[in-house]
């Protein structure tokens, strides 16, 4: 399932809800990502995530359709939140459940190097010396070619 | 052709539009050529898609190269490398 809210998430409700009813499962592996409250050296008073709809679930479908193709995973569930952020918040949840931990730990890494690079999704930060749109990091770029060479 | 554009993040709020339905004449056959039609517009447009910034483009809500060919109808996408996560 893939979902894109301005709303908070319970991760233990998420994580019942994902692996509910599926006696195949043994493996789940999620990643949460949450907002610092330091970027760049600046103190991050707030943030802001813009995305692109339409091309945001489009991008994520094909995240998920990847992983399958790749790994025998069971189930997978991606939510990305939009809109106003601020530090501690949640941002991301990805998880992905399987019969076994190796294809549940890779399935989510690979899930998430992918989306930080192709996902369009956008961050702002307010600091004390005002708004700044977010530079994409080269260690992302270089996270995503490891999945490539394999 | 009809295009239809859509700017995001920093390239959205330095030209002011997020989006913006055009007709393109007929030897605009490339993302890259509706790029550099774009930049003829003024300084402020050719110095937001063709500056020292990088820019990731989209056909149709897919990323692609931006040697990529338009067709008639079309949603194309400019915004900054994404930074989400």
């Amino acid at each position: 399932m893939i979902r894109i809210q301005e709303a908070d998430f319970d991760l233990s409700t998420e994580i019942a809800n994902l692996r509910k009813g599926d006696l195949q499962v043994g493996a789940v592996v999620s990643f949460l990502g949450t907002v610092r409250d330091l970027n760049e050296g600046s103190e991050v008073h707030s943030m802001t995530l813009e995305h692109y709809p339409g091309m945001t679930e489009k991008a994520l479908e094909a995240i998920v359709s990847q992983a399958k193709a790749r790994w025998d995973i069971r189930n997978t569930l991606i939510i990305h939140r939009v809109g106003p952020l601020k530090p501690e918040d949640q941002i991301v949840l990805v998880a992905v459940t399987s019969a076994h931990r190796a294809e549940a730990f890779a399935a989510c890494e690979f899930m998430m190097d992918y989306l930080k690079t192709a996902a369009p999704f956008w961050k702002k930060e307010e600091t004390a010396e005002g708004g700044r749109w977010v530079d994409a990091r080269v260690t992302d770029d270089a996270a995503m070619a490891r999945w490539k060479k394999t | 052709m009809k295009i239809q554009l859509r700017f995001f993040a920093a390239l959205r709020e330095k030209l002011g539009v997020s989006q913006e339905s055009i007709d393109i004449p007929d030897e605009i056959k490339t993302i890259d050529d509706l790029k550099n039609y774009l930049c003829k517009r003024n300084t402020l447009w050719s110095e937001v898609l063709a500056g020292n910034q990088v820019i990731r483009c989209a056909l149709n809500q897919v990323m692609v190269d931006s040697s990529t060919a338009l067709s008639d109808g079309a949603e194309v996408a400019f915004f900054p490398p994404v930074t989400g996560g």
